[in-house]
């Protein structure tokens, strides 16, 4: 997909290989580890859109580059945001920078959740961890357009109650009427009172009609794997289950095949694949 | 409340699905409603097991002492689950403490008396060990992810 950073001037985001300068407009500490960073273009006003999925390559400079997902809402056109949790060399780089420092971005890249195909269904969402970022824009979209979807449901798992992403908003999304939030933990000392166990365990009860339902899926590949299984438990098709894959990139364009995964490479054709296109190579250690 | 009132109760319980006329006549025949308060102790570790659970509202969580950590909560139950598989297995003790989070309604069933019967009606036993074998494979799966740390930073 085309890069649609678009920079009044001037207008240097025609060539998708070259970062275009972005100052941080605010951080927000999420978690011990996570941050959210709220970006606009360092040089004026500039429109930005992008389909909820898809993520933008984000340069540290002299550090490296990173494919990190919109985690914004997409009817935001003139601020866009990232959550990135703090693993490695790059991350943790990026966790040092402050409101006001400038970072090179490209992007947006790569497919998007089937927000539109969803239309008329259920819609679960199933998140672990980190997982809940690129899913935000989606549930962001679907809340917007409400009516036009059956039920919609989000399931959530986190560590402790210290690594849930976003608390204040899935306080306020799990107040309303017209969405069923359920958050998990896979530990937690006394204090907490709600589910403890892994997200799979929610799936079984979840409010949804498996037959008219579509699952978007995002999470570490072992969650995902699991989450997959229970959904097809529980009647939902193949075709119909969506998940976010993650291989390390250079190009995000298609050309480098760094993040070749089986017959697809993941910059472009994903990084959000229907699970039957990826059924047969997933979970593979070699692919 | 009456024995025959909880027939139509258990019998739609997805748990119970499949069970023969007889076998489920005879498991209401063990059942009984409990309530607790929120914060109630439903059992404790190393106690005989003679009961299990059908949880019809509340919640219930399952913890183990961890002399580092303390209390450790490791999983917890709802509506629709069964806590408690322990009285079907010997030793026939707790392998866990259980406490209520919130004031929790449940079926309880003597384990004790449908113990005998299993040992006297083979047919009855495998349909509990099939039921409860499975939900003990999903708490081994469970728990493999949990130990897995699939959330944690070099996952
Ligand atoms: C399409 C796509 C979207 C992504 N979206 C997000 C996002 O929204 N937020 C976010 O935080 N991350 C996201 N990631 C993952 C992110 O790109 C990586 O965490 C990042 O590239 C790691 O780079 P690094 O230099 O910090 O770590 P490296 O120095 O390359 O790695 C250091 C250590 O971290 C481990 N590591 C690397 N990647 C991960 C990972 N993903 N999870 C856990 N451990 C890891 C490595 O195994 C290694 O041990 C996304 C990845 C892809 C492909
Ligand atoms: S990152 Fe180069 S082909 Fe995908």
């Amino acid at each position: 997909m085309a890069p649609t950073l678009e920079i009044s001037e001037p207008k240097a985001a025609a060539d998708p290989m070259l970062p275009v300068p972005c100052r941080i407009r605010r951080v927000r500490n999420e978690t011990a580890d996570t941050f959210t960073w709220e970006l606009q273009p360092a040089d004026g006003p500039a429109r930005f859109a992008f389909q909820p999925g898809q993520f933008n390559m984000l340069y540290v400079f002299g550090v490296g580059e990173v494919p990190i997902s919109i985690s914004g809402d997409p009817a935001d056109t003139q601020s866009f945001r990232h959550t990135t949790r703090a693993v490695g060399v790059v991350t943790r780089a990026m966790r040092q920078l402050r409101a006001g420092d400038v970072l090179g971005v490209r992007g947006p890249f790569g497919s998007a959740w089937p927000i539109e195909a969803a239309a008329g269904r259920d819609v679960v969402i199933v998140a672990g961890g980190i997982g809940l970022a690129p899913l935000r824009p989606a549930l962001c979209r679907l809340l917007a357009q409400r009516r036009r979807y059956g039920r919609i449901v989000l399931l959530y798992g986190a560590r402790t109650p210290q690594d849930i992403l976003f608390p204040h908003e899935l306080e306020r999304w799990r107040g309303k009427f017209d969405l069923e939030v359920q958050v998990t933990v896979d530990r937690s000392a006394d204090t907490w009172r709600g589910n403890v166990g892994v997200v799979t365990t929610l799936i079984p009860c979840a409010p949804f009609e498996p037959a008219n339902a579509v699952a978007l899926v995002c999470g570490p590949e072992v969650m995902m794997r699991y989450t997959v299984r229970e959904l097809q438990r529980r009647g939902i098709a193949a075709d119909r289950i969506h998940v976010s894959m993650e291989r390390n990139m250079k190009c995000a364009i298609g050309f480098c095949g760094h993040c070749q995964y089986g017959p697809a490479f993941i910059c472009k054709d994903g990084p959000i694949f229907p699970f039957d296109r990826v059924e047969s190579i997933f979970g593979k250690a070699e692919v | 409340m009456t024995t025959t009132t909880l027939e139509p109760i258990i019998r739609e319980q997805p748990f119970f699905s499949g069970f023969e006329d007889k076998y489920l006549k005879l498991i209401v025949s063990c059942a009984k409603n409990v309530r607790f308060d929120e914060g109630d102790l439903v059992f404790r570790e190393g106690d005989p097991a003679n009961q299990f659970y059908l949880i019809r509202e509340g919640m219930v969580a399952v913890h183990v002492m961890a002399s580092q950590k303390g209390l450790v909560t490791v999983q917890t139950v709802g509506q629709g689950d069964i806590l408690g598989w322990s009285w079907l297995f010997p030793p026939y003790r707790w392998h866990f403490d259980a406490r209520t989070v919130r004031p929790t309604r449940a079926l309880a069933f003597d384990g004790k008396c449908l113990r005998t019967k299993c040992e006297q009606d083979h047919g009855l036993g495998y349909e509990f060990l099939k039921r409860f074998t499975r939900i003990v494979v999903e708490r081994l799966e469970a728990t493999r992810l949990q130990l897995l740390d699939v959330y944690g930073a070099h996952s």
